[in-house]
């Protein structure tokens, strides 16, 4: 196991490589979730504001 | 009209299109964990050192699929930001838009991991080779368009502006895929190719191309999921965004509408 985690003594490249690429690929994932939750809720708000206007 | 056309002419309606997106999108991420974990084993675990490189080359499995996606991002961007200037369709400019983040980040991965093979292989983080200029001129003009989109309060007029600067940005695709051929510096040529055969021998080659798979699957997951929210917000006036809104509200705490 520790053969395969040192990679040939290039682990400390191959490792952080394959951090960056999950940790970007996480967040970029993360994104459209949070995006649509704030959509949502903005809009609901909204629309509520507007039924509260229209019925005195 | 043919069933075909016919179909695509209803694909460019926003509420068919938010729900087609919503039924396709937990099997599109679900094909790109699974063939993702697949050939991440077969090239992390699997495949043999490189004769020359060790283990270092393992990069590559990362390195080659987040540079084609950089690549394909961009054209898929640029196409739907033509499409979108020429016959102003709504769902064009939100996929093009959707699309500028998603490349970025496949562009920002492309230079990350490119450093980090570089500095052990070639003894240098960073290096003013002609790869890896476009490469970055390629996420400076993802920043650009963007930036653009965000700076113009009309969400359809920032994205129409924001397609002409992805178009003119298609000028640097062909000089990122050639510069290894036109100009002889430090990054390596090719080493698969759709026509010409590869230079790589088969244990080497499926993992990456199973991740090449991998990542454009995810790329379109990520894609739709942005222009889902993107187009609730663009037809917040429709009544089918105020259903969908109210639906969601009423159930709340439950699964997504």
């Amino acid at each position: 196991m520790s053969d395969f985690s040192a990679m040939g003594g290039y682990g400390a490249y191959i490792w952080s490589a394959y951090a960056v690429f999950f940790v970007v690929l996480i967040a970029d994932a993360l994104a459209p979730v949070w995006q649509r939750r704030r959509t949502l809720r903005d809009l609901a708000g909204r629309f509520k504001r507007e039924a509260a206007r229209r019925s005195p | 009209m043919n069933p075909l056309v016919l179909w695509f002419h209803k694909c460019g309606s926003p509420p068919y299109f938010y729900r087609l997106a919503g039924r396709l999108l937990p099997w599109l991420y679900g094909a790109a964990l699974v063939s993702g974990a697949i050939g991440l084993y077969g090239g992390l675990a699997m495949a043999p050192a490189d004769y020359q490189q060790g283990d270092s080359f393992r990069i590559i499995y990362i390195h080659a699929p987040a540079a084609w996606m950089s690549l394909f991002g961009y054209a898929f961007m640029a196409a739907n930001g033509f499409i979108a200037l020429v016959w102003r369709i709504k769902l064009c400019e939100t996929l093009a838009m959707a699309s500028a983040p998603v490349g970025a980040a496949f562009t920002f991965i492309t230079l990350a991991t490119g450093s980090l093979w570089g500095k052990p292989m070639w003894g240098t983080w960073w290096t003013w080779d002609a790869r890896l200029t476009s490469e970055l001129v390629l996420l400076f003009l993802y920043f650009g368009v963007i930036g653009l989109y965000h700076a113009i309060e009309d969400t359809r007029t920032a994205a129409r502006a924001a397609a002409f600067l992805a178009l003119v940005g298609v000028v640097n695709l062909p000089i990122v895929h050639y510069s290894v051929t036109w100009w002889n510096t430090l990054h390596q040529g090719s080493t698969v190719s759709l026509m010409g055969g590869s230079h790589i021998s088969g244990s080497m080659l499926w993992p990456l191309l199973t991740l090449a798979f991998a990542t454009h699957v995810y790329f379109f997951a990520s894609v739709l999921a942005r222009t889902r929210s993107a187009l609730l917000a663009l037809e917040s006036g429709k009544d089918w965004v105020r259903n969908l809104v109210m639906q969601n509200r009423s159930v709340k705490g439950a699964a997504h509408v």
